[in-house]
């Protein structure tokens, strides 16, 4: 497939990646913006599009909303082109520039990229277990896609949430066996579905076994027993599937293996100009870790301006730089027309 | 300024200076350090903030070791939950804390 050129790749566009297209902008670089879901705005779109947000300089109060359109509508003069549903995965060295590839198989030539990916794509939580990899999508499993691969078998439910009890009730009457494994005797889940699986394991139509998953024992991504843990005192558990229900987690997934330093998950940047341990590569909001990072919308908002005065040096090397303000920026008169109306 | 002392999955130490009121959460990431990731940002809603607190400290200051309702329930999301599990943004640094011992589990997502 052809590739598709740009001076600047921009991955997420949250708040910070929708104001790196602007400050970009405004330093006369072009950007395409890309984001693995189906629309722009982050975590305030995402999580929590209705509620106002207090601390948005100048806005007393805005929703998640209102300001992923407002910063959509600021960018829009510098015409960033957006490629949503499209998941980053893989970013080489070409020349003087980069190649991103994503998951569906688009390629992105870029002279610069800035990652903006804040918390990561949502994914659910993995237990650190030995060997887990090699059960993982054949006996362990995150979520239940079909029923049937669990008919007849023996399973094992662990989790006290409600996903876990749902299934757990779901799952019961089809599987050979089903065992809910639960560190307490206390769930979180829906009060409702606590009392009937409570009823169901009375009447023997499931196990409730406590205690805190510790070991898979199997072969070949093939499960035989799942170890379990209860008062320092260790079990085998008889299962061929194992559903594991422990909530989700922000991941970078492969934009930790990009090459750039990496701590605790995030990337790690230089705050002068918010550039990774790879020239030309920047990070941004959310995803980006330097001492007294503070994860706020605001501080993404300082760190792509300053990304985009370091950035415009590799996309316009040979140009002259002059710092200009907004209000005196021939870029954005030509741009917004101004005086024309 | 408080001493506290995390002490991450690969045994290294890490001793951070905590300023009082902030959380343990807090200053764990503000010295970065690795394992505590702290997705939620200290809302009791993650569970990637989890630490054991060093059982030695216990006749000391039994209220580090105390869990509310809200922790325990979260802590069903954390894995190896053990006695001394507490998810480190839930406890505010004081000044008795000095020298406090925290160790990090093996991976928290
Ligand atoms: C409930 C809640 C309330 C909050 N309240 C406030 C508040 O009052 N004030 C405040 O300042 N902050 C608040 N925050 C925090 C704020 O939302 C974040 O700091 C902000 O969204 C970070 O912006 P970002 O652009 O860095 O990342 P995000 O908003 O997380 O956006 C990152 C984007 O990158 C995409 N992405 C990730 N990986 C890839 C990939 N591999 N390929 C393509 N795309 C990818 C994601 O899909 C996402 O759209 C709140 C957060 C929550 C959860
Ligand atoms: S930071 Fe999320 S629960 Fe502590």
């Amino acid at each position: 497939m052809a590739e598709i050129e740009t001076e600047a790749l921009i991955i997420g566009a949250g708040p910070a990646g929708l104001f790196a297209a602007f400050e970009l902008g405004m330093v006369g670089v072009r950007s395409h913006v890309i984001d693995i879901l189906p629309r722009a705005g982050g975590q305030c779109m995402e999580l929590y599009p209705d509620k106002p947000i207090f601390d948005i300089p100048a806005h007393p109060r805005i929703t998640g909303r209102e300001l992923t359109e407002r910063l959509v509508e600021q960018c829009a003069p510098f015409d960033p082109v957006f490629h949503l549903n499209e998941a980053a995965q893989t970013l080489e060295r070409a020349g003087e520039g980069f190649i991103v590839s994503t998951a569906s198989g688009k390629r992105f030539s870029a002279k610069v990229v800035v990652v903006a990916a804040g918390g990561g794509a949502i994914v659910p939580k993995r237990p650190p277990l030995k060997r887990l990899e090699e059960f993982e999508g054949k006996s362990v499993f995150y979520a239940v896609r079909e029923k049937a691969p669990f008919a007849g078998r023996r399973v094992v439910v662990a989790g006290g949430g409600d996903s876990a009890l749902d299934w757990a009730i779901e799952l019961a009457p089809i599987a050979e066996r089903l065992t809910l494994l639960h560190r307490r005797e206390e769930f979180r889940a829906a009060p409702a579905s606590v009392e009937k699986m409570r009823r169901m394991v009375e009447a023997g139509e499931m196990d409730f076994r406590l205690g805190q998953i510790a070991g898979l024992e199997g072969a070949d991504g093939r499960l035989r027993a799942v170890r379990a843990r209860h008062a320092g005192e260790a079990f085998d558990i008889p299962a061929d599937m194992l559903l594991l229900f422990f909530g989700l987690a922000g991941r970078l997934g492969p934009l930790e293996k990009w090459g750039y330093e990496v701590k605790g998950g995030r990337i790690v940047v230089d705050t002068a100009s918010f550039e990774t341990s790879l020239p030309g590569v920047f990070a941004i909001g959310d995803v980006c870790l330097y001492p007294g990072k503070l994860k706020l919308i605001l501080s993404g908002f300082h760190e792509a301006a300053l990304m985009a005065q370091k950035a415009v040096r590799y996309v316009h090397p040979d140009r002259h730089h002059t710092f200009t303000h907004s209000t005196s920026s021939e870029i954005i008169a030509e741009k917004l027309r101004l005086g024309e109306d | 300024m408080v001493k506290i002392i995390f002490v991450d999955p690969e045994g290294k130490r890490h001793e951070v200076e905590a300023e009082e009121g902030m959380t343990l959460m807090e200053a764990a990431v503000k010295n970065m350090v690795p394992g505590i990731e702290a997705d939620c940002g200290g809302a009791c809603a993650c569970a990637t903030c989890h630490v054991y607190v060093d059982p030695s400290w216990k006749e000391k200051m039994a209220e580090l070791f105390e869990r509310s309702e809200a922790e325990e329930d979260m802590l069903d999301f954390a894995f190896d939950v053990r006695e001394n599990s507490r998810l480190s943004c839930q406890i505010k640094v004081t000044a008795d804390m000095d020298g406090l011992v925290l160790e990090v589990p093996e991976q928290q997502g």
